[in-house]
């Protein structure tokens, strides 16, 4: 087992690494949420969100979606497409006549995503702070939030994006399969759109999938308190986005685990 | 203990779609011997490869290396072998060396790095981003990988694809240097040379079947042996197949003094090889395949 461990260590190491020589795609999916931030901030520079006397700015009000956004992507959509690709690449077939464990190879991953997810998420807020003055919170208690909304956004959507690596059939139609998806979750779960403006059998559906509630907690971090009376049960609900986020963890290890392989066995 | 590092008996490997790419297939290999597996493309060399790596499920028969089943050959059996497969694949972004010493940190007892770049001549681009590396270099990279957990099993499924006779030459010096710490080799190659440099022994896959197995010099029996003698007579070239070559050419050096362009032929593997593709392509023109 400490073997496992170590190995995951350097995996890390050798992940983290090669995400940033990767240069061009990559880098996208990194600066994405940050740019979707500067333009929405910029967009709706005139108009204010949020209950009377606690209105915020525009770029207040995405931050938190943006937050959510980008542990999705990071997570969710830059596994899968990655796992995919290096199935498909002959890469996994190498790594899979090593005696490496898949459980290192994933501890690999899901710390290259902790890293970059983690990148990604200072330099939203920095550049929410700096650029748009948004007030960052001071009480301990809303970092301690905002620190397991996302260790457990980042894993569960780290796991999941394995399970969904196997779906493709190869690394070409991944990008195809894998972001119809995200971007639909996105549009529903109140990443571009106000969750409060969409109708309630949407958020219904959207309530389904852990993203809603990964934005939903990241809200509660940014926003003021007189926010939560939006939610659609009048508060932020801590306990349930530990509930679903947790279960949809647990589906995604159990996928996971009946469902890696290195290769196809087209046999 | 069984001296035999790899035993396949009556393997047989039929592709989901119905394509049968193996039709009872059976050879060892020795421990510290190196074995080469031959054959046209398509005849299967590479699915026995891989079923003896673990890649690839087999529909039956019995397969056994470093005495585990491939099927249920864990982490510790894998650590015990050495793989270079065929196709490269994506080439990372790491350099040489950081990918030889990531690779190397995954085995108990792994080869030192800077020996093994050195030992494939890659040590002047050794920082430098496998991605820049032209193609045979990036075979070399291959190789190194397959190399640096000091196997006991290694396989190279065609591993000198892509390199310039020199660098075959330095790849042949390494392989001696590996037999020589009794690395037992299975290879499959293309070059005829290569196996007969290298292996042992070899077995002839023909679609499918073996056709031949045994040592390189014993291939295909002593009929496939027989040498020939080639002369120069009134214009034209003669030929003789004999088990006697020395009396023929004393019968026709007393006949014709010094026969013009004398030459006494011993069939090399690579004749021997031909001449069972030959039979092969005959069965299938006989039996009303392709015409």
């Amino acid at each position: 087992m400490s073997c496992v461990l170590r190995l995951g260590a350097a995996r890390i190491a050798f992940e983290v690494r090669s995400y940033f020589r990767q240069g061009d795609s990559v880098f996208f999916t990194f600066l994405f949420p940050v740019m979707i931030l500067l333009i929405f901030a910029v967009a709706f520079d005139s108009q204010t969100f949020g209950p009377p006397g606690e209105e915020v700015d525009a770029a207040q009000f995405y931050l938190p979606a943006m937050l959510a956004a980008g542990v999705l992507l990071s997570g969710l959509q830059n596994m899968s497409i990655d796992i995919a690709m290096e199935r498909s690449d002959g890469t996994l077939k190498r790594l899979g006549g090593t005696p490496l464990s898949p459980v290192s190879y994933f501890i690999g991953k899901l710390g290259q995503v902790l890293v970059t997810g983690f990148l990604q998420s200072l330099l939203l807020i920095v550049v929410a702070a700096v650029f748009f003055g948004v007030p960052l919170p001071t009480e301990p208690e809303r970092w301690l939030t905002f620190a397991w909304v996302f260790l457990l956004g980042v894993t569960t959507c780290a796991i999941l994006g394995i399970g969904l690596s196997a779906l493709p059939r190869t690394g070409r139609s991944a990008t195809g399969v894998v972001i119809p998806i995200v971007l639909l979750l996105q549009f529903i779960s109140g990443v571009y759109i106000n969750f409060a403006a969409l109708p309630e059998w949407l958020q219904n559906v959207a309530s389904v999938f852990p993203l809603k509630w990964l934005a939903q907690g990241f809200r509660s971090v940014f926003l003021p308190e007189g926010f939560a009376a939006g939610e659609p049960s009048g508060s932020w609900d801590h306990p349930l986005i530990l509930l679903v986020t947790s279960l949809w963890l647990v589906v995604g290890l159990a996928v996971v685990g009946l469902t890696f392989r290195w290769i196809r066995k087209d046999a | 203990m069984s001296e035999n590092v790899v035993e396949v008996e009556n393997l047989r490997k039929t592709y989901r779609g119905g394509l049968e790419a193996l039709r009872g297939v059976g050879f060892d290999i020795r421990r510290g011997e190196t074995f080469a597996l031959l054959g046209p493309n398509g005849a299967g060399k590479s699915t026995v490869i891989e079923i003896l790596e673990g890649y690839r499920d087999r529909t039956s028969g019995e397969v056994r290396v470093l005495g585990v089943d491939p099927r249920r050959g864990g982490l510790d059996w894998k650590a015990r072998l050495g793989i270079v497969l065929q196709n490269t694949g994506e080439a990372p972004t790491a350099s040489v060396r950081e990918l030889l010493a990531h690779f190397a940190s995954f085995y108990p007892h792994p080869r030192n790095v800077d020996e093994v770049i050195a030992a494939v001549g890659l040590s002047e681009k050794a920082k430098v981003s496998v991605r820049k590396l032209s193609g045979g270099q990036r075979r070399r990279v291959d190789v190194a990988l397959g190399i640096v957990g000091r196997p006991e099993l290694l396989f190279l499924d065609e591993p000198t694809t892509g390199f310039d006779p020199e660098v075959r030459r330095q790849f042949w010096d390494l392989i001696r240097e590996l037999q020589g710490e009794g690395t037992t080799i299975l290879l499959t190659t293309h070059y005829l040379d290569e196996a007969a440099e290298l292996a042992e022994r070899a077995a002839i896959l023909v679609g499918g079947q073996m056709a031949s197995v045994g040592r390189i010099d014993e291939l295909g029996g002593p009929e496939a042996r027989v040498p020939l003698v080639r002369w120069r007579e009134g214009g034209d070239v003669r030929e003789e197949r004999t088990q006697d070559p020395g009396a023929v050419v004393a019968a026709l050096h007393a006949r014709l003094g010094e026969p013009e362009r004398l030459e006494v032929v011993r069939p090399s593997l690579e004749d021997v090889y031909l001449s069972f593709l030959g039979d092969e392509a005959r069965r299938i023109t006989a039996a009303g395949g392709v015409a």
